[in-house]
């Protein structure tokens, strides 16, 4: 047995290029599949990558991203929001039921009036009550639809005089020859980024979301962060809501239904954690486009409507299963 | 002792990591019926130690042998099955279940279909359980327990295997001295059956009363081994760190200000009770006791958490409510919590945003936090408290325990406190940490802020208290100054004995 000192240089050299170039693969993970998906579309059909069609999937892609915005904030704070879609099926109906009623000038801010009323009881719910977010926005799902139906009487909702108006500029203008959809995501994207990334609230958000008790010890009115998130996720909701109001000028009760799965997809397919505390816009804008640009390619490559929803989860499981795997340095969970 | 073959043999582990070289040809070894500690700062290669032991990280050179036969562990349930059980600091209990179904866990005695056999798992677990001489069966829900209990189901669990070597870290992190006295027995037991123990633990106290030789770790690297009966804790404290300790009473008298703090019968529910005491500007104030005795419970109400059934809280000479930690924070006072990872930080964050978070809606430049402004106050807290990081961009997270400490320390110095409250300073901090945030409480005392300190070690308070407040079970029963207190008449106090006549 040895009771002697032993001391040994210590040895640290050596692996260090190496260690890099993998940390920035895990980093990147779901760019390197988001480049890999685009290289093979492009390969299969060489429209995909033709300046039209990129803005197109842009445009269509506008109405999910702007809900996605909103929702980054809830995810990150450590919640979810499964209401989205219901949320803005009824901003949808609402605005246009109002712009035949008050006029377009008095309908939008009546109808963002609304909808912010119907963030702040989830809030409050999530927030003030502390119930759990999973529940109270699934159970929002239901009631938001049901009082969709209610004020419509379950009849679709059409602009009676659809040349006549300037409400038609949110979802079929265009501006410098970009569609408006694609500037009100861009701007409002920069905007919700900056106050994530630089204001007081944001980082509140992410303390919260990261560790909530720390949060509170550290004097985070906690509850009033998780309130403020839900409110600007019903803000983005009823831009979503005014952007496809204007490009359809008509609308049925259901044309959120299901939406909230999407967004959800594209706030974790961009990286932000379920668990709280992680993500960015800008990641979530990522996130955005590889679910349009697959469902574009899928739909270049000629496969039946009905099939891409299969193909579409498909690989976002696996888009994320690469992205976990690279974190982890191996493609199985390392604890059987 | 050298004639015995070891229970478990590791010899030349080296574990790599991307850029650093963990353990760094690490040898050592556990005879039967022996308890061997392992010793090393935070950061000098334990964990990793114990994780290729647990077959969680496999190493990059060297081998282990339990008993003659090397072995491989490929994953923790391998390690079990070769005799290596651990008894983690962090419990991995079933809350919902029930002792038994805790201890036989996937190994459930099974009659025919398929039907779990209760009747033999819990006669095989009372048997189990009577060796331990525990106070609860094998029906017990384990929610139930309390903390030191829930450890004994770990033990027993691990008594289940025919275990070679048993790995206890930490284990009286969370434990009373009672509960403490009742460890060492069936760490005793253990022993007497030619079970191997490796033993982690920062207290010096426990590492000298129980255990038979001392390993020690630095910088990924073996230290060498020495027989505890023939050693001291300087020589160990040496072999860690290079440097020796002072571990004694609080000399230092400062000057005393004004009362920051004074508290007036204050109660809550049967928590504590008429708790009545001032702290002064300059003035360190231990609470001392045993755990469940108040003391933490009155620092939440200090601090918004709790809000009291009766009494006053008096913030230089003015009456507070204080309904939420944004109110205290917001009158001056502080808390730096018992739970670091759990209460005090955001381990997902970067240092300095951790620093900065109670103020970062003060640290404005127009709408926007000014980072300039957060930078700086970084900087001048990682100066002034040493600590060490390679940035403020590192995450707290990856931060030593003792560094982890100071960026909450930090986070409250910044604001400049009326009160700084510290529970448990420096619980699972390494022994030097520990000494620097014992001097860091003292300076802050000395350069006039009101310190209360609430600790379960007695060396930590006898050193950096000037006063020292007794508590038991909910009341306080005596306050002495660093003059008055003496080891005996402080453990008189906290086991509910009054003086016969009360100090004026």
């Amino acid at each position: 047995m040895s009771e002697a000192m032993q001391s040994r240089p210590a040895a640290r050299t050596g692996g260090l290029t190496g260690a890099k170039v993998g940390t920035f693969l895990a980093r990147q993970g779901i760019l390197i599949a988001f480049v890999l998906f685009m290289v093979g579309f492009t390969v299969a059909n060489e429209r995909f990558l033709e300046p039209d069609n990129i803005l197109g999937v842009i445009r269509s892609s506008a109405i999910l991203g702007v809900m996605a915005l909103g929702v980054t904030f809830v995810v990150i704070s450590g919640n979810l929001d499964l209401s989205v879609g219901s949320l803005m099926s009824f901003s949808t109906i609402v605005v246009l039921d109002l712009h035949d009623k008050l006029g377009p000038a008095l309908a939008i801010p009546a109808m963002f009036a609304m909808t912010l009323a119907i963030g702040a009881v989830i809030g409050f719910l999530v927030g003030y009550l502390r119930l759990n977010s999973l529940i109270v926005t699934l159970g929002m799902l239901s009631a938001i639809h049901g009082l969709t139906l209610t004020y419509s009487g379950g009849q679709n909702m059409d602009i009676a005089d659809k040349e006549g108006t300037w409400f038609s500029v949110f979802g079929q203008g265009e501006a410098l020859g970009i569609p408006v959809p694609i500037l009100i995501f861009a701007a409002l994207a920069a905007l919700l980024g900056i106050v994530l990334a630089k204001t007081p609230f944001g980082r509140k958000v992410y303390a919260v979301g990261g560790n909530g008790t720390a949060a509170t010890f550290s004097g985070i009115r906690r509850a009033r962060v998780v309130f403020s998130c839900y409110l600007v996720s019903a803000f983005c909701v009823a831009t979503a809501g005014l952007i496809q109001a204007s490009r359809s000028m008509g609308s049925q009760n259901t044309v959120g239904q299901g939406m909230e799965l999407e967004v959800l997809a594209a706030v974790i397919l961009g990286g932000a954690s379920l668990m709280g505390g992680s993500g960015t816009i800008f990641k979530t804008v990522i996130g955005v486009l590889i679910l349009g640009f697959i469902q574009n390619g899928l739909l270049l490559i000629g496969l039946e409507f009905y099939v891409q929803y299969v193909v579409t989860w498909i690989i976002i499981i696996l888009a994320v299963w690469l992205d976990v795997a690279a974190k982890r340095g191996r493609l199985l969970s390392p604890i059987a | 002792m050298t004639d015995k073959t070891p229970a478990l043999r590791l010899e030349n582990i080296v574990k790599t990591f991307p850029g650093v070289r963990a353990l760094d040809g690490v040898s050592f070894e556990v005879l039967p019926g022996e308890v061997h500690a392992l010793m090393g700062e935070n950061g000098a290669g334990k964990s990793t130690l114990m994780k290729v032991l647990g077959g969680i990280h496999q190493p990059n050179e060297g081998r282990i042998l339990v008993g003659e036969e090397p072995v491989v562990m490929a994953n923790p349930l391998d390690a079990k099955a070769k005799g290596i059980v651990f008894i983690h600091q962090e419990l991995s209990l079933a809350e919902e279940l029930t002792v038994a179904e805790n201890i036989y866990l996937g190994e459930l005695p099974r009659k025919s279909f398929g039907r779990v056999d209760w009747k033999t798992l819990h006669a095989r677990t009372d048997e189990i359980l009577a060796q331990l001489k525990v106070g609860f069966d094998a029906r017990t829900v384990v929610g139930t327990l309390s903390i030191a209990n829930q450890q004994m189901v770990e033990i027993a669990r691990a008594l289940t295997v025919d275990a070679k070597a048993v790995i206890f870290d930490e284990p009286t992190a969370s434990l009373t001295d009672a509960e403490k006295v009742v460890l060492f027995e069936v760490i005793e037991d253990l022993k007497r059956q030619g079970v191997g123990i490796i033993y982690i633990s920062h207290r010096m106290e426990e590492i000298f009363r129980i255990t038979d030789r001392i390993s020690v770790l630095r910088d990924g690297q073996y230290r060498g081994t020495l027989v505890t009966a023939e050693t001291d804790e300087d020589e160990v404290t040496q072999l860690m760190i290079g440097r020796s300790l002072d571990l004694s009473r609080n000399e230092s008298h400062a000057e005393l200000g004004d009362v920051a703090v004074e508290v007036r019968g204050l109660s809550c529910g049967d928590l504590y009770r008429d708790v009545s005491f001032e702290i002064r500007r300059g003035e360190v104030v231990g609470f001392y006791g045993l755990v469940g005795a108040g003391r933490t419970e009155i620092a939440e109400t200090l601090f918004g958490l709790r809000e009291p059934s009766f009494g006053q809280i008096l913030l230089d000479g003015e009456e507070v409510r204080l309904h939420s930690p944004a109110d205290a924070i917001a009158r001056g006072i502080s808390l730096v919590p018992e739970d670091r990872k759990g209460q005090g930080l955001v381990l997902g964050m970067n240092c300095r945003d951790n620093m900065t978070l109670p103020q970062v809606d003060d640290l404005k430049a127009g709408p926007f936090v000014a980072e300039g402004a957060e930078v700086a106050i970084f900087d001048q807290y990682r100066d002034r408290l040493d600590i060490r990081t390679p940035g403020w961009r590192q995450l707290v997270g990856n931060l030593s325990g003792g560094n982890q400490q100071k960026i909450v320390i930090g986070k409250w110095l910044s604001m400049h406190p009326t009160l700084l409250i510290v529970d448990e300073p420096t619980r699972g901090i390494d022994v030097g940490s520990k000494s620097e945030i014992h001097k860091l409480v003292r300076d802050l005392a000395a350069q006039g802020y009101a310190v209360m300190v609430i600790s379960s070690e007695m060396p930590e308070v006898l050193h950096v208290s000037d006063r020292i407040v007794a508590m038991y079970h909910g009341e306080l029963i005596r306050s002495f100054t660093s003059d008055e207190v003496t080891e005996d008449n402080l453990i008189q106090a906290i086991s509910g004995i009054r003086p016969d006549e009360k100090a004026a």
